[in-house]
């Protein structure tokens, strides 16, 4: 088959390589219709996330119709599905708890080893996304082998377009759990750093979540402009002090809740994020952590500050202080797919959700290298590539 | 529930332990390391597997032996890990006795065979090479303990048992394995070391989320896209 595979810091290919089999009793193998290239794949591409090998085959965003299955999978061949990112096995304490993204038992034992002393636990299996978390093949490929088949994917019924269901593999239900950990009230401001596709998944769910106002902060024009469609109001960093601006938006309290939906490669040249930048370039283990100590120094007292940013290692200049002392929370994680994406299938379904606004190029798998190589450099205009395989 | 564990405590070169006896170790070195350390297990009997004694000044704490910052030293490893399952104790403890199943999910073991009292374990090394391990059940309470020691015609000298008991608020079995060994000379020592003294504790760790995974999962997690040819 063919597939994408990463063959060094941003340098990825699309390479044939053998097809997959069923190898375990719950897997499923589907044929991918539709996948997508993930802001955090570009965490990947830049080499900031330990763990990726040359030829690994990159992707979580994917979907497709089953061409086989083990013998207890419980799906069927031709059915269409959407595939989570979180591998879950459905059976272990935190599956059960719905803290899908925490499962014990989808991450090879062998593979276990890296994480434990790096995090103090080991994470569980995602798709195509380094060996910290199993080294599974990715979905930017024609076929991909799904584990614990009867617990992952979502089977969509005859209707909406593959484009309008695949968000639902990740970014869909990350920014609304992004959202959700805001814990929103009447009457809430709910800031957001970052207007990629969390970002603006996170605010069209906290708008539907009955916040007040939500005030999107980015410095691209045409992300600022996706968000402002949305019914967020925005703020460009760049001309605009954001901690002082965020205040006077809020009657000088500052927003209740704050989402950094940036994560580890922060833009801008605030002297902090320079000199992360610089840390970042010599190796493994230093995140940039620019929007979160804002996010924090910007949370009204008492607020909360939800993470779904990916971060990886150590983040210094930590501002616990205003952390402890104005008696914040914060709620972070990968996402829990598996608990979100039924409901928003159905919200999907009714129409009360978009997804399709903002895909800003379709491209062939075999064109994948060209768009990671202008989600990278050109982020204003690409802001959410579909490859079809 | 109590922990069964105790707490080891070093008592350094000269003090004198109580009711504790090292065993006899061929090698120079291995007797010198051994007597500098004047604490460690306590191999000899069933009920009195792998406990240690505590410093006569010390306040015993209630972490695990093996949790102790200073590691055993003398002829015998000790390695231990515990694993939480979310299965019932019975049901865990019948998988594990039918030693056959340890083969399902221990990495090195490529099978376990029954000849009358005897497990004769068959254990990979590197290099193709294999290690047969002979032991026997030493003790044994239904659903709670499986201790077991090798015998005089094993290749490597261990001795180990596993505990289950139930964890709380219904999030099903506390598994507790503990193994100690004594790596012998020649050849077999060379691969047993190999085999073990790297990082003992890896491959336990490994192996009890192995378990894990197999019993609450029906299968052990592979990122491997295609069958073992």
């Amino acid at each position: 088959m063919r597939a994408l595979t990463f063959q060094g810091k941003q340098d990825v290919r699309v390479d044939t390589v053998p097809d997959p089999q069923i190898v375990n009793p719950r897997d499923a193998i589907i044929e991918v219709t539709a996948t997508a290239i993930c802001g955090s794949d570009l965490h990947l591409y830049d080499g900031v996330i330990p763990g990726v090998m040359s030829g690994d085959i990159l992707g979580h965003e994917f979907m497709g119709r089953v061409v086989e299955t083990g013998a207890d999978s419980t799906l069927q061949k031709d059915q269409r599905v959407v595939v989570p990112f979180t591998i879950s096995c459905g059976k272990c304490f935190h599956c059960v708890k719905s803290q899908y993204s925490a499962c014990d038992n989808s991450n090879p034992a062998e593979k276990q080893d890296l994480t434990e002393p790096l995090y103090g636990h080991a994470l569980s299996g995602l798709f195509g996304y380094s060996h910290l978390t199993g080294g599974y093949p990715g979905g930017q490929a024609q076929y991909v082998r799904v584990p614990f088949s009867d617990i992952g994917p979502v089977v969509i019924p005859d209707g909406p377009e593959d484009e309008e269901v695949l968000f639902l593999s990740d970014i869909l239900p990350t920014g609304w759990m992004a959202a959700e950990n805001c814990d929103i009230e009447p009457g809430d401001t709910v800031a957001v750093w970052g207007c990629g596709p969390v970002g603006l998944f996170a605010i069209q769910s906290a708008l539907l979540m009955g916040a007040h106002q939500v005030i999107a902060i980015d410095h691209y024009p045409n992300r600022l402009a996706l968000a402002r469609r949305l019914g967020a109001k925005v703020i460009d960093y760049r001309g605009t002090r954001v901690l002082e601006a965020l205040k006077e938006m809020t009657g000088g309290i500052g927003p209740d809740a704050v989402i950094d939906a940036v994560g580890t490669e922060s833009h801008g040249l605030a002297p902090d994020n320079v000199l992360d930048s610089m840390k970042q370039k010599i190796g493994f283990g230093a995140d940039r952590g620019h929007v979160l100590r804002e996010a924090i120094m910007a949370c009204r007292k008492g607020g909360r500050v939800s993470v779904p940013g990916v971060y990886g290692g150590f983040v210094d200049k930590f501002p616990l202080g205003a952390f402890m002392e104005k008696g914040l929370q914060m709620r972070t994680g990968q996402t829990h797919v598996q608990k979100y994406a039924p409901d928003l299938l159905r919200r999907i379904q009714e129409g009360e959700i978009d997804t399709t606004f903002l895909i800003s190029h379709r491209l062939p798998l075999e064109d994948a290298p060209r768009g990671y190589a202008n989600f990278h450099a050109n982020q204003d205009e690409w802001t959410k590539v579909v490859l079809k395989p | 529930m109590t922990h069964r564990g105790y707490r080891y405590r070093p008592t350094g070169p000269g003090v004198r332990n109580r009711g504790f006896h090292l065993p006899q170790v061929p090698d120079g070195a291995a007797r010198a390391a051994a007597l500098t350390v004047g604490a460690g297990v306590l191999l000899v009997g069933a009920a009195t597997l792998l406990r240690a004694t505590t410093q006569d000044h010390g306040v015993r704490d209630s972490a695990p032996g093996r949790t102790s910052r200073q590691s055993f030293h003398g002829a015998y490893a000790v390695t231990g890990r515990s694993v939480t399952v979310n299965r019932p104790r019975a049901e865990i403890f019948a998988f594990w006795r039918d030693f056959a199943n340890l083969a399902r999910f221990m990495e090195n073991v490529e099978r376990v065979e029954t000849r009358g009292e005897q497990s004769v374990w068959t254990i990979s090394a590197p290099a193709g090479a294999t290690v047969t391990v002979r032991t026997r059940v030493v003790s044994e309470r239904p659903d709670e303990e499986i201790a077991w020691q090798s015998t005089e015609d094993s290749d490597i000298d261990t001795r180990g048992k596993v505990l289950f008991r139930d964890a709380p608020g219904g999030r099903g079995t506390i598994v507790e394995a503990i193994v100690a060994y004594r790596p012998p000379g020649g050849q077999v020592g060379r691969l047993t070391a190999k085999l073990f003294q790297k990082e003992p504790a890896i491959q336990s760790r490994r192996d009890l989320k192995r378990l894990k995974m197999f019993l609450e999962t029906g299968e052990v997690a592979t990122s491997q896209n295609r069958k073992a040819a």
